[in-house]
């Protein structure tokens, strides 16, 4: 929970250095520019796949961990169980433990006390709320002067919108309606089960020992099981299950049902783990008086396996990608209304819509050339030079003239491919990019 | 299959009706359902009060609120309007020479130049400025009364022989064809045109055209045929002919000559739209 909630508080205030014109904040997603930055990485919209990518790796990821380890998900990383789990903690500081808890909520008057544990309760919460809120529109905009926005009242409606809505939803969702959300709201209880066999390592009950539970003394003669009925495990689980009824839907893998099982088995003098981390597949094995397998014989099977090397494929395939994409991207249009232009000396000219993108932090100049006819001559609208300077981060809209001499080979014939070359003056990268030449003989 | 179908002690009662054999519950709408229905009916008469409904011979009523979509329309037109005006107010003010060039100006005249130029002028120039016969390419290097941004301001500002504004650019070629040329004096200046621009000719027709062309054509066109701008008249020792650079075009031209018009735009664009439109067609391709 700790580690949850503080990769979630601290990530908008991390830095990491781009160069002069460009954000310094490490996590941004910033829309209004149409640019996510992850640390060394920048991705221009144009590049979604690369999240696409990620949320495929997340998916299996989930997949891979749901059929090793069960409901692993729901219990430790899920923002809804975190947040309760948070809201929990400040109930518990504040109002005492669970039966304090519970005499405070049945106490129907009203009295100082109860206003006053009812006011901090929901005062602590609502600041954790809005911290929440907060923390979120961190994520799409500079954090520290948005954070001086937002208390002097200087930031965008959206910020203050987004903050509210978010607010309002952590305080009910965390404080009020908690599992309700994982039964009725979230799909993923159910999804998850298609996940899961009996390999998976899961919160169970053993019931081989358990049964036929019973109060009352172990004597010679009696045909109890280890489970004493104290219901322990039924009152600490925050689902409100009774684990003794096998797997169900509700559970968040939360384990507090082992913690109180273990304490009791200990105070009436029986061996731990009645209700444990196991593998169903063990029952006939313990059941004869063997051992379980061992963990990695649970964890590696074909299923995992194969949702990992899936999951490794696609990440693999990312990284890849991401290495070989070049920091400067061009695209050429050519201009079709009309396909060619005669000048007044006769000659031949084709106009092209270029699209230049520069990723870097800096300014570059880009030099426009082409190759594979020598008839062709490059010229460029607005400018005698060939190269032409496009902004840091930005994409740069020029106009490309091609042009053939009258009598020429390109200009007389109907089409002629060539390839346009763009080349940073600076550093020499370059990309290129084939297309044709109209001239008039089509 | 004949045996009555069993009723069950919470059914409701029938409507009477049968079918053969098939009765009919008479179950009553859920009240929900009902006064979700009566509150659309009052709700439809107030909207057919407050708002525009039923038709009539000149247009449906009008309604309190005095709504219309015409309005609204009106309404989005003005307000983006208003968010224009400052920079166009700018474009007004700026020297047109560095209107291109401004930081500023420059791509909002463009852009604002190109959407003028597909509403007035893509009709006659194309959508994409290429021209056709009769009406000027605007991508190519050649221009009549000159491809600086002033002189096409003022083409496009005043137009050309508008008899509507008394600074339209004015000039006509004479019909050389009207008995004041002979058929072969004009068949001569015709092959003598084409010889110009590189149009290999029969050496004494071309020799006789010259001495045609100087004393007829050499005043506008000047002696070596590459036009005058001031008066509009075309270059004819290049490659681009606006009616049409074969002999019988050219020999339509001679012997009829051609009066080409083109409105004032000054009298129906703002003075904003004019430059920008200028400056659209002036970065084309074409601008000097």
């Amino acid at each position: 929970m700790a580690i949850t909630l503080g990769i979630y508080y601290l990530t908008p205030l991390l830095r990491w250095d781009r160069g002069s014109s460009l954000p310094d904040q490490a996590v941004l997603i910033d829309i209004a520019n149409r640019r996510f930055f992850f640390f060394m990485i920048e991705i221009w919209p144009h590049e979604f796949y690369f999240v696409a990518g990620l949320l495929i790796m997340a998916g299996l990821g989930l997949f891979l961990f749901t059929s090793a380890l069960g409901r692993v998900w729901c219990g430790y990383a899920c923002p809804q169980t975190v947040w309760t789990d948070l809201f929990i903690l400040v109930e518990r500081w504040i109002e005492g433990d669970r039966n304090a808890r519970l005499r405070l909520h049945r106490q129907k008057k009203l009295d100082v006390r109860k206003v006053r544990l009812r006011l901090t309760k929901w005062v602590t919460w609502l600041l954790i709320a809005m911290a929440t809120g907060g923390a979120w529109v961190f994520y799409f905009a500079d954090a520290p002067t948005l954070a001086v926005d937002i208390v002097t009242g200087n930031a965008h409606p959206v910020a203050y919108t987004t903050i509210a809505v978010l607010t309002f939803t952590t305080f009910f969702f965390g404080g009020f309606a908690r599992e309700q959300i994982c039964i009725y709201a979230c799909p993923w209880p159910r999804i998850q089960a298609a996940m899961m066999d009996e390999d998976t390592l899961t919160v169970g009950y053993r019931e081989w020992r358990g049964e036929p539970r019973g109060k009352g003394k172990r004597t010679e003669d009696s045909d109890l099981g280890d489970c004493i009925d104290c219901m322990a495990c039924v009152n600490v689980c925050p689902v409100g299950i009774d684990i003794r009824d096998g797997q169900q839907m509700e559970c968040i893998t939360c384990a507090l049902c082992i913690d109180a099982c273990d304490e009791m088995m200990e105070k009436v003098g029986k061996p731990r783990g009645l209700i444990d981390y196991l593998a169903f597949s063990d029952e006939d094995r313990e059941r004869e008086g063997n051992p379980p397998k061992s963990v990695w014989k649970h964890v590696f099977r074909p299923r995992t396996i194969m949702y990992t090397s899936l999951w490794s494929l696609v990440g693999v395939g990312l990284v890849v990608a991401l290495f070989m994409r070049s920091d400067i991207e061009a695209t050429v249009a050519p201009v079709r209304n009309p396909t060619f232009v005669t000048l007044s000396d006769g000659s031949i000219r084709n106009t092209y819509e270029v699209r230049l993108r520069n990723k870097h932090g800096e300014d570059r100049m880009f030099r426009i050339s082409l190759k594979g006819e020598p008839d062709l001559r490059v010229q460029l609208e607005g400018t005698p030079y060939e190269a032409v300077n496009v902004p840091a981060d930005q994409m740069k809209n020029q106009r490309v003239y091609v042009i053939a001499p009258a009598g020429s080979e390109p200009a007389n014939g109907s089409l002629t491919d060539f390839r346009f070359w763009f080349e940073d003056t600076g550093n020499g990268d370059r990309v290129h990019k084939d297309t044709v030449f109209n001239g008039k003989g089509q | 299959m004949s045996k009555p179908s069993k009723k069950f002690d919470s059914d409701p009662n029938t409507t009477g009706h049968v079918w053969d054999g098939i009765e009919e519950f008479d179950n009553p709408m859920p009240r929900w359902w009902l006064w979700v229905f009566y509150v659309t009916i009052i709700w439809g008469i107030g909207y057919v009060i407050a708002y525009p409904a039923w038709p009539g011979i000149n247009g449906a009523t009008k309604g309190l609120l005095g709504w219309s979509s015409r309005a609204n329309v009106a309404a989005e037109i003005q307000s983006a309007e208003d968010k224009l005006a400052p920079i166009n107010a700018k474009l007004e003010a700026a020297e047109l020479t560095q209107i291109t060039t401004d930081p500023e100006l420059g791509p909002y005249a463009v852009s604002a130049g190109g959407a003028v130029f597909k509403t007035w002028c893509a009709q006659c120039h194309g959508s994409g400025a290429a021209g056709a016969i009769g009406y000027p390419n605007l991508l190519d290097n050649d221009w009549l009364w000159g491809g600086d941004i002033e002189n096409i301001y003022a083409t496009v500002k005043h137009g050309i022989r508008n008899e509507e504004d008394d600074d339209a650019r004015y000039s006509e070629m004479p019909a050389f064809g009207d008995d004041y040329l002979e058929d072969d004096q004009i068949d001569a200046v015709v092959n003598y045109v084409m010889s110009l621009s590189g149009e290999a000719k029969d050496a004494s027709v071309v020799a006789a055209g010259a001495e045609v062309f100087a004393d007829e054509c050499s005043s506008c066109h000047m002696e070596d045929g590459t036009g005058d701008r001031a008066q509009g008249a075309p270059n004819l020792a290049d490659a681009i002919w606006l009616y049409g650079g074969d002999y019988d075009s050219i020999k339509e031209t001679v012997t009829y000559s051609r009066y080409g018009v083109m409105p004032s735009w000054g009298n129906r664009l703002t003075e904003a739209q004019v430059r920008a439109v200028s400056a659209y067609v002036h970065q084309l391709g074409g601008g000097e």
